[in-house]
């Protein structure tokens, strides 16, 4: 990238400002998804020296990635600076995880990372390598809901829905470590996620039915 | 965000070799949870991020039989929780104050404690000192109501914004810190300073240093706490928070005490003469309020954030008794 641009946080946001041409940059994506797969540069790699030992150092320009989503492996190619959401979002179409804050607040982009919930908007795509990494889209199972997501149904436990799949993942997460969660623990668990328009009453309620349900041992397919 | 060129070193010695002699030319990466906004607001903009979660020894937390325990710094905020809630609760309680699960997983201990301020002078691109063009801090007669009541004579008005640093002095705990001439220990009070220039870091690190831990001295006996002030129970910072930990004997008279105040100063506030009272007395709300009144008997209002004197009085007095009855 020239210095030119690089007021924008990242290159994709040039593609949407630029939407004008009639091509979104999703639909684009989706039409090229099939090129974007196939790795584009083996190069951003050089190798120095550190405490007599050769260290790689990658970047600046696009390097290329292996990341394990919903139990595929996914390769594509990144600076490292694009993180793990819009590698997700833009480079693999993996758009359940969503960019709201970009700030490590919101809680919109929360995925489950080797088993605990992070915020995909501040981990490096690059360093998420070896990782387990699970979005809202691998909970459905053979065409079923996951438990967690039907009680968000059943409960009207959302209004706009774009905090849904982040909530969703911390709801899953939360009963998953806390099969019979207290107040305490429902409060610890999803107090890194935020819903502007206030859907909080359902989202309790669809908690209280997901644990229900986990403890008769309903939730088998997550 | 700037691009920039990324090493995960094996080693210490590598990742110390891989950072650069100046602040701002690297960023050292563990949580990311601050860093990588930061960059995104382009308030940092290293050419080279070393990520550090690949080198072993870095991680973990052991608590020895004499009640001493030994952090690493890439030990997360979720892992002190489950580690200290019954042994050393001034530990767990202030790392529990970090309502977010998502950034208790990611964010670690060796973060917390390089935290950058959260002065939304700094945040909004105005410099660490937050100074206009002539040179003087924007932040005594503007919107300071988040700002520092302890330590605040300039140039620096923010406050420090670690979770742990409090709950670290007042447990006389040490950071442990590597560079090129090997490693080094600081008293946690001493491991923070207050920057007099935009550049400057509000911690003792030379930019090619990592932290590696923390140590904490024997905790046998001792009782702990750390009591938050807090506008919400969300994910937010508190506006004043005091750790302490104390001693006492059979007698139930306290033979040793420490306090630490957060969000009050520039850097993590030792309250020693506070702390210097307790000694020899029994612990009863009087005592416990008289103890505030001392912590904060320096404190000097800036022109919006006066209240903050009274919620550090409050968070001392809470502390003290949460931690001994």
């Amino acid at each position: 990238m020239s210095s030119s641009d690089e007021r924008h946080d990242n290159p994709q946001d040039l593609h949407e400002n630029g939407s004008q041409s009639g091509v979104s940059r999703r639909n684009f994506l989706k039409g090229s998804g099939v090129a974007l797969t196939i790795p584009l540069v083996a190069g951003g790699e050089k190798i120095v020296k550190a405490a007599g030992a050769d260290v790689p150092v990658l970047g600046p320009g696009k390097v290329n990635i292996t990341l394990n989503i919903n139990g595929a492996s996914r390769t594509t190619s990144v600076e490292p600076r694009i993180t793990l959401l819009d590698a997700l979002r833009n480079d693999l179409d993996i758009t359940g995880a969503k960019r709201v804050c970009d700030r490590a607040t919101c809680g919109a982009c929360t995925v489950v990372m080797d088993g605990n919930v992070v915020y995909a908007c501040s981990v490096l795509a690059i360093e998420a390598q070896g990782k387990k990494i699970q979005t809202v889209e691998g909970l459905e199972q053979n065409g079923r809901l996951h438990p967690v997501q039907q009680a968000f149904v059943d409960n009207d436990a959302q209004q706009c829905g774009f905090c849904t799949p982040g909530f969703v993942m911390a709801c899953k997460n939360m009963l998953d470590k806390h099969p019979a969660p207290t107040h305490e623990q429902i409060e610890m668990g999803l107090g890194g996620n935020l819903c502007r328009c206030g859907t909080y009453h359902g989202i309790k309620a669809a908690v209280a039915q997901a644990a229900r349900q986990s403890r008769r041992g309903g939730r088998r397919n997550g | 965000m700037h691009n920039f060129e990324y090493a995960s070193p094996k080693t210490l010695d590598q990742a110390v070799a891989l950072l650069g002699g100046n602040w701002g030319e690297t960023e050292v990466l563990a949580g990311g949870t601050d860093l990588l906004s930061l960059m995104k607001d382009f308030i940092v903009t290293p050419k080279r991020m070393v990520n550090i979660k690949d080198i072993p020894d870095l991680k973990g937390i052991r608590m020895v039989r004499d009640g001493s325990a030994r952090i690493g710094a890439l030990a997360t905020i979720e892992q002190l929780i489950d580690a200290f809630s019954k042994s050393i609760p001034a530990i767990a309680q202030a790392a529990s104050g970090i309502t977010s699960p998502q950034i208790r997983n990611m964010g670690t201990v060796g973060g917390d404690l390089c935290q950058r301020p959260r002065c939304w002078y700094y945040r909004a691109g105005y410099g660490l000192l937050a100074r206009d063009e002539n040179g003087q801090s924007l932040v005594p007669n503007g919107d300071n109501r988040y700002h520092a009541i302890l330590g605040n004579n300039g140039p620096a008005y923010f406050v420090n914004p670690s979770s742990l640093a409090p709950a670290l002095i007042a447990l006389k705990a040490k950071i442990s810190i590597h560079g090129p001439n090997g490693k080094r220990d600081v008293d946690a009070e001493k491991f923070f300073v207050t920057p007099t220039s935009d550049s400057a870091r509000e911690y003792d690190l030379k930019p090619n240093e990592i932290v590696v831990g923390v140590s904490i001295p024997s905790t046998l006996g001792v009782r702990s706490a750390t009591y938050e002030v807090r506008q919400k129970e969300a994910l937010d910072w508190p506006l004043a928070s005091a750790s302490v930990a104390i001693k006492m004997d059979r007698a139930k008279k306290v033979t040793a005490a420490g306090i630490g105040l957060g969000h009050v100063a520039p850097v993590p506030w030792n309250a020693s003469q506070a702390a210097a009272f307790l000694v020899g007395k029994t612990i009863d709300e009087d005592v416990a309020a008289e103890a505030g009144k001392i912590a904060l008997a320096d404190a000097r209002a800036l022109s919006r954030n006066a209240y903050k004197i009274q919620l550090a009085r409050v968070a001392v007095k809470r502390a003290i008794l949460q931690a001994t009855m």
